[in-house]
């Protein structure tokens, strides 16, 4: 993540850091380059074209890299007594189209793909599109909420350190944002759940919701929306209480990571001209940071929170399985070690349209911000 | 070297001391875990779950082992494995990265894109596969960690003899006669190292994270295996007594941390905008 910035032109899903990345102060910021008929259907099309590129590929990947080792999902998913029999290993494979050779399995998975099908999963026995529909809402959640605390604590703590640059807060700032990057994901969670749950006992515990209390009716699939819509309020209180502790964990890697960063985009614009005429000429310092440095700088912050956003992915795996939350993490889990193959297809090609999807909102907002993305 | 002459800089820094001593504290226990643990890490002669005190500072697990003596012999399990993973990443990474920036483009292209599709993966869920697919052990989670750690180098060790493989003095030594080969490691290569191991330093806390996390989830480590992540993961189980999974995890925070405290320095200091703001205050 926190890597040099380097020349990179990727088009899988924009996943370097783009070059609105102002390193050293250069402020060309074009996008495109020659004669675009219509600059935004361009931009779009060639989106959709990255993305169907990196669906693609990631199936690809995913096929051959389960096909290419030891692993038979047939062993991973009967028992051993059904394994003892022919006939019914010979009617999984059968089932499951495990008989034909690899190509024409892939093909045929493919086939089904472009009609809209994930294929059936091996473990639950159900169409993957199904299980997925199931599980991303949670992991939405999730992720959502230690985005927003992310942003908003990492933002804030950077801001501070820049301002105060050298002095205790920013070098306490600097500890902590690192202890934040350096902490094992899956021990903090313990940790939270033993410190806060068992012993305070001042927030709830695993799961989504109380176990006494019945989902609220799905719209969504995001309990919380769900039960404001429902105005089933107790519901909707018990499903934030038992969001905070894992986002919050879910969190700390990310806001360290997005301390670290607002504190050298912040102290990079302070540097500016421009910030230093508006401080001659007078005008008081919250209308600088919030109008000068803030808005300067947020285009190389919300790059990296875009980047973060897939990191948050990954940390949902092992936060999920401690708060026994039911979401994609879980799910990839259990797909993952049964090598239940469409299931975890399904997975990557979730993750990775998030991937498009979130380089997206942060290319759109590159123009909300910055007036002269929008001009070029 | 210009690399050298900062280096000075970074060793005021109290963090990088800190992390240095840390890290170097760690090396040492791995090294001596024989003679400094109190206990034989397999043996199960002790009380169960017995809570830290005289004799076992550290508390006992649940079939009575030293927590203390396993999290030393620990230290020979996890820091080796990291070091290497993270050298074979650079290697493999940094080869297929300086081929990909110097030599022609198609090879070059094909790299990258395969980096890129990596990249596209969240890292745990990539590994998480492979680690099931080649089927669960420590060496398999090793190999595991690598397929998602190497284009992190192979990107920016590209970027960096990209760029430097049109300075002057990389053309005139082609121009001179220089094979291709010759060019790369004499000129090229020198230059673009001290941003490689910074990335490696900093890396090295992610290798261990992920490593440990893969253990965690039960595709790492087996039992009896005193890994830090399996050790974390066997303290789910008995939930109230609290240190069999907090000294371990402590263990990992630890080394991760030293080793993020001389990354993050060691980048300041060969970070020119650092050192220019540095300077500046020096005037």
């Amino acid at each position: 993540m926190s890597q040099p910035s380097a020349p990179s032109d990727v088009p899988a899903g924009g996943t370097a850091p783009r070059r609105a990345t102002r390193m050293g102060g250069s402020r060309s910021t074009r996008m495109g380059g020659r004669g675009p008929r219509h600059p935004l259907a361009r931009f779009l099309l060639r989106r959709i074209g990255v993305a169907v590129l990196l669906g693609f590929g990631i199936t690809l990947v995913t096929f051959v890299l389960t096909n290419l080792v030891p692993g038979d999902p047939v062993t991973a998913n009967l028992g051993q007594r059904a394994l003892g029999d022919p006939a019914i290993v010979a009617q999984f494979r059968a089932e499951h189209g495990l008989d034909k050779p690899l190509p024409a399995q892939y093909l045929t998975y493919l086939g089904g793909l472009v009609r809209g099908d994930l294929g059936m999963s091996q473990q639950s026995h159900r169409p993957v599109l199904t299980d997925l529909a199931e599980f991303v809402p949670a992991t939405i959640e999730l992720a959502g909420g230690a985005i927003v605390i992310s942003l908003v604590a990492g933002v804030a703590f950077g801001v501070v350190a820049a301002l105060r640059r050298d002095r205790l807060s920013d070098q306490v700032l600097r500890v902590v944002s690192l202890i934040g990057i350096s902490v094992p994901t899956f021990w903090l969670a313990l940790v939270a759940f033993y410190v806060f749950f068992f012993r305070l006992q001042i927030t709830p515990g695993s799961g989504r919701v109380a176990p006494d209390m019945s989902a609220p009716p799905g719209v969504t699939g995001l309990y919380t929306v769900d039960a404001a819509l429902a105005g089933q309020w107790d519901v909707f209180s018990s499903a934030v209480g038992h969001l905070i502790t894992p986002a919050l964990v879910l969190a700390a890697y990310t806001i360290g990571l997005l301390t670290r960063f607002t504190r050298s985009a912040v102290l990079e614009v302070l540097g500016q001209d421009y910030v230093r005429a508006a401080r001659a000429k007078g005008l008081p310092g919250r209308v600088i940071l919030f109008r000068y440095v803030l808005r300067s700088a947020l285009v190389p912050i919300i790059t990296v929170a875009g980047l973060a956003f897939g990191s948050l992915l990954s940390g949902t795996v092992l936060v999920e399985s401690v708060f026994a939350r039911p979401g994609i993490g879980q799910y990839a889990y259990k797909s993952a070690t049964t090598l239940d193959l469409p299931a975890v297809m399904g997975v990557g090609l979730v993750v990775g349209g998030v991937y498009v999807l979130i380089n997206l909102v942060v290319d759109i907002l590159y123009g909300v911000i910055d007036p002269r993305v929008r001009l070029s | 070297m210009r690399i050298l002459s900062r280096l000075p800089e970074a060793w005021r820094q109290p963090l990088a001391v800190v992390g240095a001593v840390v890290a170097l504290a760690w090396l040492v226990i791995a090294a001596a875990a024989p003679l400094l643990a109190p206990h034989d890490p397999l043996a199960q002669d002790l009380p169960r779950l017995a809570s830290p005190g005289p004799g076992h500072w550290f508390g006992t697990d649940q079939l009575g082992r030293d927590i203390l003596s396993r999290i030393m012999y620990g230290a020979r399990v996890s820091i080796p494995l990291t070091l290497l993973l993270v050298v074979l990443s650079l290697l493999i990474g940094g080869a297929l990265g300086a081929s990909a920036g110097y030599f022609g483009r198609w090879v070059g292209e094909g790299i990258m894109r395969l980096a890129d599709l990596v990249f596209a993966f969240p890292t745990v869920i990539l590994a998480m596969v492979v680690a099931a697919a080649l089927g669960a052990s420590l060496t398999n989670a090793v190999l595991a960690v690598l397929v998602v750690a190497w284009p992190a180098y192979a990107r920016v060790t590209r970027g960096l003899v990209l760029g430097m493989r049109e300075r002057e003095f990389v053309l005139s030594g082609r121009l001179l006669g220089f094979s291709a080969w010759r060019s790369l490691r004499v000129d090229v290569l020198p230059n673009v190292t001290g941003p490689i191991l910074v990335l490696a330093t900093l890396d090295i806390g992610t290798a261990l994270l992920l490593l440990s996390g893969l253990s965690f989830l039960g595709l790492g480590a087996k039992p009896p295996s005193p890994e830090w992540g399996a050790m974390v993961a066997a303290g789910v189980d008995v939930f109230d007594s609290w240190w069999v999974a907090t000294f371990p995890g402590l263990a990992i925070l630890t080394v991760v941390l030293a080793f993020n405290f001389l990354g993050d320095t060691l980048r300041d200091a060969l970070d020119p905008r650092t050192a220019r703001a540095i300077k500046e205050r020096a005037l």
